[in-house]
């Protein structure tokens, strides 16, 4: 590139795994990280531009696109974006009262952000994996003399672990926060520790639901990540092949893809509202 | 993968998404679609209604048409009965007129019969009287002879 050596497959690669992070350097300056080194010599005290703002961008998409049908809802006929929009909480609608029996205002309207907002990130992994991160790179080297080496850039927000484990563990403290408020606290510790084996092995039950409990927003950040990731690092290999035998895969993997991006978005909505369905359950 | 800032990034601007979302999104576009389904399901029973109101106006139309047809038979029989009953009276009225007027020409008859009898009776007694005289050729003491001829008319 601008040295005039072309990038080997792992430089390329890890090049776009790699997000755009500012943060604290441990000599106490903040800025840009130039490497992945650099990223992680930063350690907690740094943030990925590049998610949060794509992240950021998507949520508000998702808000402004929403809110603009809600102030002109008709309950007369309906025009084709409020149809869509219909067609979104309509669907959400019914997973919510498929598999939440109690009585809550959140427990809809945050389904239909999960989905939403999920799908809108997953769907960035449709966009070509070298399109935006080439535009961030000439603002970068343009506006800001950045060295085109070391202008990372990340689009699918859901392939960075942050932004998934930050929506599983909000889901996770809201469930706490609803078994809590439903059960009372006796009852929730009750939960944790008199089942499955009775008031004799409460160490063992303490495990056991312990782990069950960790693992639910675990598995929920995990899984959505490593399939999202898992997908863009195909994008990316197949990028690595010559222009004319891309589509050969390219087309086909984004098809399948498509599948996966609203399936996750699906699964991620679907598995909180039977979370928050057992938060509320009374045993 | 490193954990960082952009955790509570994210955490923060779910938490305000979800706030929003159950505030100012979910609300008027789940309302506005249940009052549609309301609406919807009150046109349906409407239309329901309608159509059970048609079913019922027919039926009290038929009835009417029929309850019209009985009673049209009923006056064109009553009318017919009538009727009859105006010819035979007219009939029997009739009878009774010729009958009246029958006898009363009878009566007519009768009472000129008596009276070409007296007459003939009066015309007798003086032509009998004469042709006695005519035989006789005598004269005969009229007032001797009268109350004879009298009695002799008498029995005509």
């Amino acid at each position: 590139m601008a040295e005039g050596h072309l990038p080997t497959t792992s430089e390329y690669i890890g090049h776009h795994l790699q997000n755009l992070v500012y943060g604290k350097f441990p000599d106490g300056h903040w800025g840009f990280a130039q490497s992945a080194q650099d990223a992680k010599a930063m350690g907690f005290m740094s943030i990925n531009v590049d998610s949060m703002g794509w992240s950021l961008f998507l949520g508000l998409l998702f808000i402004w696109l929403f809110r603009k049908v809600a102030k002109s809802a008709t309950s007369g006929v309906p025009g084709g974006v409020q149809n869509f929009i219909e067609m979104v909480v309509e669907f959400v609608n019914q997973s919510v009262k498929d598999g939440f029996h109690g009585k809550s205002a959140l427990v809809a309207p945050l389904a239909l952000t999960i989905f939403m907002w999920v799908l809108f990130m997953n769907t960035m992994d449709l966009m070509p994996v070298d399109l935006i991160p080439l535009v961030a790179q000439k603002i970068g080297v343009f506006a800001f003399g950045a060295d085109p080496h070391h202008v990372f850039f990340k689009v699918v927000p859901t392939t960075d672990p942050n932004i998934t484990f930050g929506m599983s563990i909000t889901v996770f403290l809201l469930m706490i926060f609803y078994s809590v408020r439903e059960k009372g606290l006796g009852g929730f510790i009750g939960e944790l520790t008199l089942q499955p084996f009775g008031k004799f092995l409460i160490p063992f039950n303490f495990l056991l639901e312990g782990v069950g409990l960790f693992a639910k927003p675990i598995s929920l950040a995990l899984r959505l990540y490593g399939n999202l990731f898992a997908g863009e690092l195909i994008f990316i290999m197949i990028a690595l092949l010559p222009f004319w035998a891309q589509w050969v895969l390219n087309f086909p993997w984004a098809v399948f893809h498509i599948l996966i991006i609203i399936l996750q978005a699906y699964i991620f909505m679907m598995l909180t509202i039977v979370y928050m369905n057992m938060a509320h359950e009374k045993h | 993968m490193n954990i960082n800032l952009t955790l509570f990034g994210q955490m923060i601007a779910f938490a305000l998404f979800i706030w929003f979302c159950m505030k100012f999104i979910w609300p008027p576009v789940i309302n506005a679609m249940q009052e549609r389904q309301r609406k919807i399901a009150e046109g349906l029973q409407e239309a329901d209604r309608a159509s059970k109101d048609l079913e019922l106006a027919q039926k009290s139309a038929t009835d009417t048409l029929r309850e019209a047809k009985v009673q049209a038979a009923q006056l064109i029989e009553q009318a017919n009965k009538r009727a009859n009953q105006l010819i035979e009276e007219a009939k029997d009225n009739a009878r009774a007129e010729g009958e009246r007027i029958k006898v009363a020409a009878q009566a007519d008859i009768e009472q000129e019969v008596q009276r070409a009898k007296e007459a003939l009776r009066a015309q007798l007694a003086s032509l009998s009287l004469l042709g006695a005289e005519k035989i006789l050729q005598t004269s005969i003491n009229q007032e001797a002879h009268s109350k004879m001829l009298e009695q002799l008319a008498a029995e005509l």
